[in-house]
């Protein structure tokens, strides 16, 4: 099954308030450290990087390393400039890559 | 010495230890019960209430796909006979385990939904904690978020439900422990850094956080059989479904949380 994405931003707000903006997205975030039970390591797979944009500009980005759980939820804060289309894309190992979007209306 | 005396003692010691058994052995009074929601932090409680910060949604939503994907060799999927899941489903997983004509005992709802893939779908079960059984559990058992948990009155259940308090009162493995050591007579205590709860399977398929994943009722039981060094039932077992049976039961009334969050 393929990746799924929660991410919560206010559908509408003020012109120049600070939002709060919410990622939660599937992955198992293997560590690369871990065995299986026959004791052959279980290779890495994790999301690397994460970007945020805000009508094609980057207000955050993250980079990602083995000591993330699984499922990694991510709050970060901005501010409302304008109305448009917030974009979020993960990547990761194995040519993981994910995409979600989210509009806002700023009164 | 004089037999009288002697007499007089065994009866006072027989005396004090039925009153000591009878204070270890009290159920949890219905209105003291809570679920162990209660005891988590104010951050995981917000996890478990907010559905777009809650990991167990993700699960849900890969139900709901599930729920509506054709499966096996009818060529049906669980919407085509039940539709939508918001009504047909609601309230269900709130009176699970429930009674089974044709097998003649109770089955859960991982149960239910194998015989229902297999007699109906024509489709292969899914195994037990795989990541299908869980995100359809999970999902059918959302819709009974708020219901109250049955009270499983059926008068074919009672059987399962006293063999499953025998099993909960049964002292078992290398720590020689019962479940209800700890849960009827210790809930609210420390365990190294935990709470003990009352355990109440209000959550079920909860995501614990621990396990980085979502887990069954079942998997929780293995995990406490394992921490009394007890060896577990294998996934299935109907003394598992008798013990999830009697804590339904136990739980009888309390709203149902699912997608549970947990520690």
């Amino acid at each position: 099954m393929a990746a799924r994405t929660l991410v919560n931003v206010p559908p509408k707000a003020k012109r120049g308030e600070v939002i709060q903006i919410r990622t939660l997205i599937s992955h198992a975030m293997e560590n690369g450290f871990r065995h299986d039970n026959m004791g052959k390591p279980i290779p890495r797979d994790i999301i690397t990087s994460f970007v945020c944009s805000y009508n094609g500009e980057t207000i955050f980005d993250a980079t990602l390393h083995p000591a993330v759980s699984a499922n990694p939820f991510l709050t970060f804060h901005t501010v409302a400039t304008e109305s448009g289309t917030i974009d979020f894309k993960w990547i990761g190992d194995n040519g993981f890559s994910q995409e979600a979007s989210a509009k806002i209306t700023v009164e | 010495m004089n037999r009288r005396l002697v007499a007089a003692g065994v009866a006072g010691l027989l005396a004090i230890s039925a009153a000591v058994a009878a204070a270890l052995a009290a159920e949890i009074p219905l209105d003291q019960r809570r679920s162990s929601y209660e005891d988590m932090s104010p951050g995981n409680k917000a996890m478990q209430d907010d559905d777009t910060a809650n990991p167990a949604v993700l699960f849900v939503l890969d139900g709901e796909a599930l729920w509506n994907a054709k499966a096996g060799a009818s060529g049906k999927s669980c919407a085509d006979c039940h539709g939508d899941a918001a009504t047909s489903m609601k309230g269900v997983a709130a009176r699970y385990p429930a009674f089974d004509n044709a097998l003649r005992r109770p089955v859960d709802l991982e149960q239910r939904i194998n015989i229902s893939r297999e007699q109906n779908q024509k489709a292969a079960p899914f195994a037990f904690e795989s990541k299908e059984m869980l995100a359809l559990s999970t999902y059918i058992a959302t819709q009974s978020r708020g219901e109250p948990i049955s009270q499983f009155d059926d008068p074919r259940l009672r059987p399962f439900i006293e063999k499953g308090r025998a099993i909960f009162h049964q002292r078992q493995g290398q720590l020689n422990l019962s479940c209800a050591q700890c849960h009827d007579d210790n809930w609210g205590k420390s365990l190294a850094g935990n709470i003990i709860p009352q355990a109440h399977p209000t959550g079920y398929p909860i995501y614990r956080l621990e396990w980085q994943n979502l887990g069954s009722l079942q998997r929780r039981l293995r995990n406490c059989m394992t921490g009394i060094r007890a060896e577990p039932y294998p996934f299935g077992a109907p003394e598992y479904v008798d013990l999830e049976l009697f804590l339904m039961w136990r739980a009888r009334g309390m709203p149902m949380e699912t997608p549970g969050v947990r520690p």
